[in-house]
């Protein structure tokens, strides 16, 4: 219990001495899941779209697979993405191994399935109440897509925001891929599990205080952004 | 704002930018946690310029890592993997850098009572014999290896360490110091390891000194012919520093609560 009274206090040390380190590793962070975030979402979500407006053999089994893949082991992400990238692997030759690059690739893998599968549940919803306008308006699919994607923009956020979350704490795959290297590849979730190893208990969970504090400040940005929950609005 | 973003930005191009002299070296979580690392890395980069990268796992993944040519060195501690490593043709050479022993953690009251006992097998027989909680490192690595050995010397075979006492962490050394110190359990570790390790409790080094319990550190450069990509040329100038007069100040030199934790002992 004193651990996590010291690691209160160690947060906010680090936070108000503008600590170098953590501010780098915090800057890192969100660089790796954001970039992994944003193309997870530039596939995703037209993925998702994709799959709602269309018909197509095997339409239960796709779209019950998408949604297993949701819980996919970020270890196994890891590992996978870690042999396609070794020097004795199909990518090797591009050297990407421990860089921060390696990194977002596995978060891209882990974080698509998620980000197409909560955009499919809403855009369906969306799609079941404009399908008979859409169609007699005589558009196309693409058009169709758009349309969807526009008007269900806020639960597409709240499925980008999911991705983020579940990236921002993911330690798995990115200590495989990345290495942990300092200066290079250490991250707030990487540097939380060799704290956590190094006994120093303290550390850790201020670290992982600054995590927490660091997903909250990035939700409230962008809902003050995209301008919800002012005064009467929905 | 803008700034900080460029800052990122620039923050991940500058990491991927392979810069020449760059250097990968997968080393031991037992080198990485006793803080060593932390005093040697700053000196090499101002004597030589080099950017030396640790990927910290386990000698077992180390010598994966050098296999598959993913780091330019490795540095490790376990002779049988080494050598392996080295018929494999994966590494050029191996060369001796420093040194320290394995020392047996336990409980401060020894329920085992092998702070008494003469040798590490016997202190070993003396756990088995008590069914004593044991932490194992369980990840085939350097020290899990040396601990395996020293089971077999002591001629208690895997079938007599059951689960009920014989917990397999699986994990690094410091993950299974703090296995060991949540089940009050003993633990074989690498001296430097343990005078680093924050999280105590009760536990407190009872038995070291018996010459099996040697611990070899020992630097192998990744094989240019088997990988051409590695960067052999930067490899054996890190060797050189290793082996230097000057790494052997910095290693015999670095203590923690007056104890050394390195013999410096390169030819």
């Amino acid at each position: 219990m004193l651990e996590i009274w010291q690691g209160i206090q160690a947060a906010f040390w680090l936070i108000v001495t503008f600590d170098a380190d953590l501010y780098e590793i915090a800057a890192r962070s969100l660089l790796v899941t954001c970039s992994a975030v944003a193309i997870a979402a530039l596939i995703g979500l037209p993925l998702g779209a994709w799959l709602a407006v269309s018909r197509y053999r095997l339409r239960r089994l796709v779209i019950a697979v998408l949604n297993a893949l949701m819980g996919l082991p970020p270890v196994v992400v890891g590992l996978v993405v870690y042999l396609m990238l070794s020097r004795s692997g199909p990518f090797g030759v591009m050297g990407l191994l421990f860089t921060p690059w390696a990194m977002i690739i596995a978060q891209v893998v882990i974080l698509t399935p998620l980000i197409a599968s909560i955009a499919h549940q809403s855009i369906r919803d969306l799609w079941a109440e404009y399908h008979d306008l859409l169609i007699s308006l005589n558009t196309t699919r693409p058009q169709r897509i758009k349309t969807l994607l526009w008007d269900s923009r806020r639960a597409l956020l709240t499925a980008a925001l999911a991705g983020f979350g579940r990236g921002i704490g993911e330690v798995g795959a990115i200590m495989i891929v990345g290495g942990n290297i300092d200066h290079v590849t250490r991250v707030m979730t990487t540097a939380i599990a060799l704290e956590t190893s190094k006994g120093d208990f303290a550390l850790a969970i201020g670290l992982g205080f600054v995590l927490i504090g660091l997903a909250v400040a990035v939700n409230l940005a962008l809902h003050m952004l995209s301008g919800t929950e002012v005064r009467d609005r929905w | 704002m803008i700034r900080s973003i460029l800052t990122a930005i620039a923050l991940l191009a500058s990491a991927s930018t392979l810069s020449a002299d760059t250097l990968k070296m997968a080393v031991t979580t037992s080198f990485h946690n006793s803080g060593l690392s932390d005093i040697l890395l700053p000196e090499i980069a101002k004597d030589t310029g080099l950017d030396v990268q640790l990927i910290v796992v386990g000698t077992g993944q180390a010598i994966r890592l050098g296999e598959a040519g993913d780091v330019d060195a490795i540095l490790v501690h376990s002779r049988k993997a080494e050598d392996a490593f080295l018929a494999g043709g994966f590494g050029t050479h191996r060369r001796e850098i420093m040194y320290n022993d394995f020392v047996l953690i336990g409980p401060s009251d020894d329920p085992a009572q092998i702070a008494r006992a003469e040798t590490a097998a016997a202190a070993l027989t003396a756990i088995a014999s008590a069914k004593a909680p044991f932490a194992s490192r369980g990840d085939d690595s350097g020290t899990h290896k040396k601990e395996l050995a020293l089971w077999g010397a002591a001629n208690i075979l895997e079938e007599r360490r059951a689960p009920g006492w014989y917990n397999e962490a699986g994990a690094g050394m410091g993950a299974t110091l703090n296995t060991a110190a949540g089940l009050n359990a003993y633990v074989l570790a690498d001296r430097a390891s343990w005078l680093n390790f924050g999280n105590k409790q009760s536990l407190t080094l009872l038995f070291s000194g018996d010459p099996v319990l040697f611990n070899q550190y020992a630097f192998l450069p990744v094989s240019p012919t088997k990988h051409p990509h590695v960067k052999h040329g930067l490899a054996l100038k890190l060797e050189g520093w290793l082996t230097s007069p000057r790494a052997a100040e910095l290693i015999n030199n670095y203590t923690i609560n007056g104890e050394t934790l390195f013999t410096f002992n390169a030819e």
